[in-house]
């Protein structure tokens, strides 16, 4: 199937009243998620996925990854109203959104962050749309030594970038492999780490430990005594939302730079959206005519992050869906909902689940535009859900994440591992571990056990399959990426990357 | 009490140094490699040694320069351990009173003690929210919510 008849049958996919209907909910349920400081796109797709499986995929995928683009857009309105990122990634936007606002400025702020969105975030539709099916033939080619590379790869990445200690990163992850380990090894039959329980004979749900992690993990964190921040004037009228003509003509390179940053650092497994944000911003800054402006409210410092944020979705579902790689906390839940629902990302994706790939890159472009339309004229309503009070929020959460385990397997000891998996969450938050190595490491854990063993069983048990041409530069990359932290000029640069996400 | 005693990478450090020292024994009694290739022990033989090797790097580490860890504020801590032992609780009761009831009970205590909102707010919400989730999960969407022995 050809790029043009696919997106057509996309559209005919995306365009059900189901389809349209599920489209509709996310990208609401990423906007309002976005918006609310504290609740983030992987504990909502993680606690969501259970309920999902009675739902028809195609349409559910369609809805999780509404949820997933759409909190990039709602995460730029507490950080121009409140100076509180809603998103991680919308972190950069408190410097020049903020100062707008106080100037006065926070509908043309909000205004364009929704356009920069737009923009971007088609952008990156159509760079996937372009890039997944030629890179999905091209990785036809590799067998198990290039995927078990792929995913030391993917790993090591996740692991430079996810924490201030690479110890610590790589311990989270070593946990993720553990849990991924128990069960009934397929190879062997062999019981592994299942402490005698017949329960856990089939492994441990990887939704349990991403409910427990990401949800309950955040709840308990938030029960910490923090100050709530003022929150400035919603400008009322779409009039007043608008940016200028001046406006729109200065952020026309900011446009540019965040659609390709953000596309290109998606395709990077671990570089995230908010390295794409920082990046995209420094780039603008750095080729500005007036540099001094920026951070007191130039309004290209909103536009090119903005932008570079939502392009990062595009680009990050690109290793997700053609290599079945994911590259952060949350395409690993979206890779767990497409194996749980039967499907296999990878090379053959495209070709076997035509419908699913191509009804969700046509629910991008429609997803898109639903986007600009909530987040333009109805910003005013969704900042008011800042107003929403704790005591309400919290027990919401909690409540949909029992619920959510349980109606997995009507099952009292899956509870019993989310309380303990939600206390694991906190107490690596309490102690500065990340928690997207170890969310990876559960997801890739299984697969790269396998590919490893695969590989050294076609070559009798020898490590040389390894040194392939592919996977030997794939390995001796990864490899770097982990020895180059001990040379203090590129920890210093690390840090600072992972200073600017913190 | 000594500063590396305080430090959370001293002890979770050692915590994970134990749990890979589990890992790497309880592998040793599967086969490492077989007639067909790597066997069951083969994967978590390695990932356990790193996570030993790794582990005691980092309580040495806390132990060595204790000033660069930051210390865990254990005031804020029994706040949310509180909210977890809450969680833990209503999970426990559910066998018996059922989720509805649980979850009335846990939320009630959220509102009240966690948040200190006044006791009338914390009934009407822990009803309100609990029947809520009633009508949505087991009447619309007919999901079944745990159930108890009593109710």
């Amino acid at each position: 199937m050809d790029i043009v008849s696919g997106l057509l049958h996309g559209f005919q996919v995306a365009l059900t009243a189901n389809n349209l209907m599920m489209c509709v909910v996310g990208v609401v349920l990423g906007t309002v998620i976005g918006v609310l400081p504290g609740l983030g796109p992987p504990a909502t797709i993680a606690m969501l996925l259970p309920l999902t499986m009675k739902l028809e995929p195609t349409g559910a995928m369609i809805m999780l990854a509404g949820i997933y683009y759409g909190a990039k857009y709602g995460g730029s309105t507490t950080s121009i109203l409140l100076n509180v990122p809603g998103e991680s990634s919308s972190v950069v936007t408190c410097i020049d959104g903020y100062a707008m606002a106080r100037k006065g400025r926070a509908g043309p702020a909000l205004g364009m962050a929704a356009i920069a969105s737009f923009i971007a975030g088609t952008f990156g539709v159509v760079a996937l749309m372009l890039v997944a099916p030629p890179l999905a033939r091209l990785s036809l080619a590799f067998s198990a030594p290039e995927y078990f590379a792929l995913m030391v790869l993917g790993l090591a990445m996740v692991v430079l970038l996810s924490g201030e200690s690479l110890t610590k990163a790589l311990l989270a992850m070593f946990l993720g492999l553990w849990i991924a380990s128990m069960g009934t090894d397929i190879f062997s039959a062999t019981s592994r780490f299942t402490f005698g329980q017949v329960e856990l004979m089939g492994g441990i749900d990887f939704v349990i430990v991403a409910i427990g992690v990401f949800a309950i993990g955040e709840v308990l964190g938030n029960m910490e005594p923090t100050k709530a921040p003022d929150m400035l004037p919603v400008p009322k009228g779409l009039r007043n939302l608008m940016p200028t003509w001046e406006d729109m003509r200065k952020c026309r390179f900011a446009f540019v730079n965040g659609s390709v940053v953000g596309f290109l650092i998606g395709i990077l497994p671990g570089a995230g959206s908010t390295i794409a944000s920082f990046m995209s911003y420094g780039i603008e800054k750095a080729v500005s005519k007036h540099p001094e402006e920026f951070g007191h409210g130039a309004i290209e410092g909103v536009a090119a992050p903005e932008g570079a944020n939502n392009a990062e979705t595009g680009g990050a579902l690109v290793p997700l869906l053609t290599l079945g790689i994911p590259g952060s906390g949350t395409t690993a839940i979206l890779l767990a909902a497409l194996i749980l629902w039967g499907f296999k990302p990878g090379p053959l994706f495209i070709q076997d689940s035509p419908e699913l790939f191509w009804g969700l890159v046509a629910s991008m472009y429609i997803g898109n535009v639903l986007l600009l339309i909530l987040n333009l004229p109805l910003v005013a309503v969704f900042a008011q859900l800042l107003k929403l009070p704790a005591y309400m929020m919290y027990p919401l959460i909690l409540g949909v994440s029992i619920v959510g385990v349980y109606t997995s397997a009507n099952s009292m000891f899956q509870l019993a591992l989310l309380c303990g998996f939600g206390l694991l969450g906190y107490l690596m938050r309490k102690l500065d571990y990340p928690t997207a190595p170890l969310v990876l490491g559960l997801v890739l854990g299984d697969l790269m056990e396998k590919a490893l063993r695969q590989s050294l069983m076609m070559s009798q048990g020898s490590i040389s399959i390894l040194f392939r041409p592919i996977p030997s530069v794939l390995l001796v990359v990864a490899a770097l990426l982990l020895i180059v932290p001990l040379f203090k000029k590129f920890n210093a640069a690390r840090l600072q990357v992972i200073d600017r996400e913190a | 009490m000594k500063p590396a005693l305080r430090s959370g990478d001293f002890w979770s450090g050692l915590v994970l140094a134990a749990l890979g020292t589990y890992i790497v024994v309880t592998a040793h009694a599967w086969d490492y490699i077989t007639e067909e290739g790597p066997g069951a022990g083969f994967f978590p033989m390695w990932y356990g040694g790193a996570m030993i090797v790794l582990s005691l790097l980092l309580t040495l580490g806390a132990i060595l320069r204790p000033s660069q860890r930051a210390e865990v504020r254990w005031k804020d801590v029994s706040r949310a351990i509180a909210a977890w032992v809450a969680f833990v609780a209503c999970v426990a009761l559910m066998p018996f009173i059922g989720f509805v009831i649980s979850f009335a009970l846990l939320t009630a205590f959220i509102v009240k003690v966690m948040c200190g909102e006044k006791i009338r707010t914390a009934l009407i919400v822990a009803i309100c929210g609990s029947a809520g989730f009633y009508l949505l999960f087991e009447v619309a969407l007919e999901l079944s919510l745990p159930a108890g022995k009593l109710f």
